[in-house]
């Protein structure tokens, strides 16, 4: 409610004017019947000729009209309210998500921050819509009978208050014992975008196996769980409407008797029981309307608390002042120092055991090392070994937990992230081409024009295949680039990570789908166009590392081996063997 | 179901799509039978109360002193006999179209769900997951939300308004005559209104679609967006189509809103007729003030649900442009079904042929333009090539997610179009290049290919894919789970256990699509001991980079620019020093 609020206070002011427009427009509506009972009570009798009847008909049309003007401007400028604070929720809660920390994004999970977009603030959008026409009728009806009650009978309206407070308690509470059931529809409905996008980006895998029926039995089983708990969550919000008017009539009936008991004793008239049971009506309805809202107040809670949860996370792995940082322990462009890191070590209680990495214990065991500028760093190690790890922490997507990072003699937690990540140029081994042009693809918002495109794409070993489509780099990509062959796609990637003549060029596994051909050809070219670039290459065929002036065997997180080829062939017995495997295999 | 789908004219009209919705309600027609009696009487009910409240008053009505209260009570005791049956009924009615409204979503869900197991993979390339998503959890909402409180309303305000009509038509006819009139002119604005709203509610379901789409796609590579310090830039393309949805929901909204107010003005306008005409009417002597004062009670009670109807109006609207969308997604042509007279293949051998076989993913871009290969039972085929040559085009037609334009792929010399696609699929077992894992435990994702695995098999299968002693070092072992977006575990372990997968799947046939390609070369050599044991006797389709993997393959098929251009086994391919012999020195240079 506190985020509803937040984001509907900067229209304060216009909102009241809504509610205004929307009370007079309330306010003419309610005349209508009553001019037409004056016209037929009092003016038609009285009336000599049709004028003064004329009259009257020509005063209801006029309220006719004013009451239609006000109602539509009402609810109009309610949309614009209602179209701009969705929009400022959507806005915020993209680009925090956009910003997580990569702790942040393992804890809240995709599917989670795609529904809280999506189906949470629709679901606030519509309340805030409906709350600015909806929430005036229903309290002036409710008001307005029970003022009126009270004037005419005080003693039969006490009935009334007495009752009053105990259905809106009631109401209130059902509604606030809501908001943890639809909490909980919304997480089913995480469930549900979980499997469908699994199941869309597995497909080929869930064809292969023939496993459709698997899917979508287990897709099914979900989906009713969700079923059902909608069907609680509104079955609950169903129960004080019936209950209410049941009170509201239980009341009724007691203003008949006891009603009959006063007429009995002289104190009131027969016919003012009779305006009361239409009054009641107007409560009736007055109370209704306050329940639907208070219904749908419970719903748009829970979503707006789970979009709070998400916008409000703190910004994680901001700069720290460069003077409570030591300084670099020496010259370089990539320093580790003494680094020790695992993924998670700090996630609350309830999210252990969820993933895996806070269990790989120790991803990075007391790592150290230096690149100059201009030199170039190889990585090997077996699977699972710690290498991805270390371009996390060189870019500064999760800090370390001993340990300094060093980029270009300055701590990573002094730079801003931008300043920081627009050094590198990177290819992640899991890496992504969005729905796009070939072009912005690789240039990626950044100033890059057709020469250092195309340079990009010839040192990458691109140009050839782009250029062979009609519209060259202003070919569309598929979705996650289906339409590019696995190594159509890392060349692609590595085109994105040379086009701005990165300082630091960091490529994790990403010649794995070319073959040896092309791959040698793209280590020439970098090797000859990107000389001065500092470069970090992870990869299994020692190949591709074979020519870096150092060379890091990785072993379960922890530095088995460091020097160059040479170096290690002699020193590191395991390298060695990595060596001889690969080249036994292809020399033999 | 989902074959009529496709056989079904996509719905131009709103009245088809409407009847295609309400065609979802028929499981409950039974039940929504019974919700309208009830609402009836539940409508009854609501009138009965009130007379009874008056017949109590006239008895109170007696004056000090005089007041029966034995009637009085006795109409007090049916007024709350009444009430509490009402409210009983209201009750009732509402639990049972809640229960059918969610019921009838989760159909809905189910049915698109299901129909996306069905298409054919290259959907997914052209459509975004997150704009597939926003129909289930927007468009079926707003679908599901219409038909819960809407239908039962229209149809149970339909008693009241008849019953109404009917009544002031015995009073008055030519004031009835006037309300009529107001009928079409309702109509008509219906119509113009539905003209002017459905393309714009169309347009905000759209825009939705789209947003997630981005917002799906975006937020699935934020870690390079971050890297290339690209967020910004993502977050003014948001904006634009942030704004484009907010428009969007604007632009229909700002005339939906319109529908209610104008719809009572429409028929407060008749009141103002009816005051307007009755007082002329009394005044030439043609009708006496009661009947006027009872006509207007009744025109109000007649009133009362076309103003409830009018707000529903806008509802439904949104509702059939939303399932227009979802309707069109259940429309997507389908995989081919299978031949009525297809097959299983059963106890593949595992022969396999291709005789001039054409295909390209779109038309006009031909990828194999005439492939020939004939794979012996048993044998190890490897396919090499450059990048880009069409190789996992091959897998792709072997694994029938694709036909061929033209040509034939035969299994045990057996037409694969002709025997059913399933059992085509089963005859392989598939490791890809791109990983999948699913949220589950470790134990889930291994036996996903075997129903009924038991623990020591699922063991056996992650030992010989050399996972298991990483698996023993997680706290929870096989039980841990593991997730696509986790992302702390690694692309290599990924892949170790998909093969682990494709090791207990256990199928005649097998297709490695660069396998290892993430693995680390100490354990992909142990694997491939496991896998040469795998792979006795069977088929086995091998793409592979590291061309030393398929030295000892007995049949190598060189690909280049979709055209076989050489074949033969490695001592051959090498002694004829052609492309092969340069793909294969490529390595050393």
């Amino acid at each position: 409610m506190k985020l509803i609020w937040r984001y509907v206070r900067p229209y304060g002011k216009f909102v009241l004017l809504v509610m205004l427009i929307k009370l007079m427009g309330t306010g003419t509506e309610l005349l209508i019947p009553y001019a037409l009972e004056h016209l037929l009570d009092h003016v038609i009798p009285a009336a000599g000729n049709a004028w003064p009847v004329a009259a009257w008909g020509g005063i209801m049309l006029g309220l006719t009209l004013i009451t239609r003007v006000l109602n539509v401007t009402a609810n109009r400028m309610s949309v614009r309210v209602a179209r701009d604070a969705a929009f400022a929720v959507r806005r915020d809660l993209f680009h925090t998500a956009l910003n997580l920390s990569g702790r942040q994004m393992d804890r809240v999970g995709l599917p989670s921050l795609i529904s809280r977009m999506t189906s949470d603030t629709y679901n606030v959008q519509s309340f805030v819509r409906m709350i600015q026409t909806m929430g005036i009728r229903a309290p002036i009806m409710l008001v307005g009978g029970i003022a009126i009650t009270l004037t005419m009978d005080t003693g039969l309206a006490a009935i009334l208050c007495v009752m009053a407070p105990v259905m809106t308690a009631l109401v209130v509470f059902v509604s606030w014992k809501g908001i943890p059931l639809f909490n909980e529809v919304q997480r089913r409905m995480d469930t549900l975008v979980r499997l469908m996008r699994e199941s869309i980006t597995g497909i080929r895998v869930v064809k292969a196996l023939s496993k459709e029926d698997y899917e979508e039995r287990r897709y099914g089983e979900a989906n009713g769980r969700m079923a059902r708990q909608e069907i609680k969550a509104n079955v609950v919000m169903s129960l004080p409407g019936p209950i209410v008017t049941l009170f509201l009539n239980v009341g009724l009936t007691l203003v008949v008797l006891v009603g009959a008991r006063r007429v009995n004793d002289g104190f009131t008239a027969p016919g003012v029981i009779l305006a009361f049971l239409t009054y009641f009506n107007m409560i009736l309805m007055g109370v209704m309307g306050l329940n639907r809202i208070f219904m749908m107040m419970s719903k748009a809670n829970a979503s707006a608390n789970r979009i709070a949860e998400a916008v409000d996370m703190p910004e994680e792995l901001t700069p720290l002042p460069e003077d409570r940082l030591a300084p670099a322990p020496g010259d370089g462009a990539l320093i580790f120092d003494h680094v020790t890191f695992n993924y998670d070590a700090d996630s609350p209680q309830e999210a252990r055991g969820q993933f895996l990495g806070e269990q790989r214990q120790q991803c990075l065991k007391d790592i150290s090392f230096r690149v100059p500028r201009g030199g170039s760093l190889g990585i090997i190690g077996a699977t699972g070994s710690g290498k991805t790890s270390i371009v996390n922490l060189l870019m500064r997507f999760y800090d370390p937990q001993e340990g300094h990072v060093f980029v270009d003699g300055r701590d990573v937690r002094a730079y801003h992230r931008d300043e920081l990540h627009r050094k590198f140029g990177v290819v992640f081994q899991n890496d992504v081409i969005f729905a796009d042009t070939i072009r912005e693809n690789v240039s990626f918002g950044r100033e890059i024009g057709d020469g250092m495109l195309e340079r990009a794409a010839q040192d990458a070993m691109a140009r050839d295949f782009i250029e062979e489509y009609e519209d060259a780099y202003d070919h569309r990509a598929a979705i996650r680039g289906a339409n590019f062959s696995g190594g159509q796609k890392q060349r692609l990637l590595i085109a994105r990570a040379l086009a701005a003549k990165p300082e630091i060029l960091i490529l994790d596994d990403a010649s794995s789908a070319l073959d040896y051909r092309t791959d040698a050809a793209l280590r020439r070219a970098i090797r000859e166009h990107h000389a001065d670039a500092t470069t970090v290459v992870i990869a299994q065929r020692v190949s591709s590392i074979l020519a870096m002036d150092e060379i890091l065997v990785l072993h379960e997180g922890a530095m088995i081996g460091r020097g160059t080829h040479e170096a290690l062939l002699a020193s590191c017995p395991e390298y060695r063997e990595i060596y001889r495997t690969q080249m036994s295999e292809e020399v033999e | 179901m989902a074959r009529r789908d496709t056989v079904m004219k996509k719905p131009k009209d709103a009245r088809g799509t409407l009847r295609r919705l309400l065609a979802y309600l028929g499981p409950w027609k039974y039940v929504i039978f019974g919700v309208l009696v009830l609402s009836l009487c539940s409508n009854l009910l609501n009138l009965w109360g009130p007379s009874l409240a008056g017949s109590a008053i006239r008895e109170a009505a007696a004056g000090p002193g005089k007041v029966n209260f034995d009637a009085v009570w006795h109409y007090a005791g049916l007024m709350l006999i009444c009430y509490a049956g009402s409210a009983l009924l209201g009750f009732g009615i509402s639990l049972t179209m809640t229960f059918v409204s969610r019921q009838m979503a989760r159909r809905l869900r189910q049915d698109v769900f299901d129909k996306l197991m069905r298409l054919p993979v290259g959907y997914f390339d052209r459509h975004q997951a997150g704009d597939i998503i926003s129909r289930v959890s927007y468009d079926i909402d707003v679908i599901s939300t219409c038909m819960a409180t809407d239908v039962v309303q229209i149809l149970s305000s339909l008693v009241t308004v008849v019953g109404s009509l009917a009544m002031m038509v015995s009073i008055s006819l030519p004031l009835s005559a006037l309300t009529l009139v107001t009928v079409p002119v309702a109509v008509t604005y219906t119509v113009y209104m539905r003209k002017k709203t459905q393309p714009r509610y169309a347009r905000r379901s759209r825009s939705y679609g789209v947003m997630n789409g981005f917002v799906e796609e975006m937020l699935s590579g934020q870690k390079t967006i971050l890297a290339y310090a690209y967020e910004n830039r993502v977050d003014e393309r948001f904006r634009e189509i942030n704004l484009d949805a907010a428009d969007a929901f604007s632009d229909a909204e700002h005339y939906g809103v319109t529908i209610g107010p104008t719809m009572s003005a429409i028929n407060n306008l008749g009141l103002s007729l009816i005051g307007l005409l009755g007082g002329i009417m009394y005044l030439n002597g043609a009708i006496d003030l009661g009947r006027i004062s009872s006509f207007v009670l009744y025109s109000r009670k007649f009133a009362g649900p076309i103003n409830a109807i009018a707000e529903i109006f806008n509802e439904l609207f949104s509702a059939l442009a939303a399932s227009e969308r979802v309707f069109t997604l259940l429309d997507e042509e389908e995989e081919a079904a299978d031949a009525p007279d297809a097959q299983a293949i059963a106890d593949v051998r595992g022969r396999v042929d291709a005789e001039h076989v054409v295909f390209g993913y779109e038309m006009g871009k031909t990828i194999l333009h005439d492939l020939n290969l004939q794979a012996e039972a048993g044998k190890l085929i490897a396919i090499v090539g450059p990048t880009g040559a069409g190789k996992t085009t091959i897998i792709n037609l072997l694994m029938r997610f694709y036909d061929p334009d033209s040509g034939v792929i035969r299994i045990d010399g057996r037409d694969i179009r002709t025997a059913v696609r399933r059992s085509v699929r089963g005859a392989y077992a598939m490791v890809l290049q791109d990983t999948w894992v699913f949220h589950g435990t470790i134990y889930e994702n291994i036996a996903y290919g075997k129903e009924n695995a038991t623990m020591d098999e699922v063991v056996a299968a992650a030992k010989a894919a050399r996972i298991h002693p990483f698996i023993m070092r997680l706290p929870l072992g096989y039980d841990t789970v593991i997730s696509e977006d986790g992302g702390n575990i690694s692309k290599g372990q990924k892949q170790l256990l998909t093969i682990a997968r494709a090791m207990l799947y256990d199928a005649p046939m097998l297709i490695l699509d660069e396998a290892t390609s993430n693995v680390d070369t100490a354990t992909e050599r142990e694997i491939q001991k496991a896998m040469r044991e795998l792979m006795k006797q069977k088929t086995c389709f091998v793409i592979a980079h590291r061309l030393s993997t398929i030295e000892n393959a007995d049949l190598i098929l060189v690909l280049r620019d979709g055209d076989v251009v050489e074949q033969g086994t490695h001592r051959e391919l090498m002694d004829k020093k052609g492309f092969y012999h340069q793909l294969y020195a490529a390595q050393f240079e």
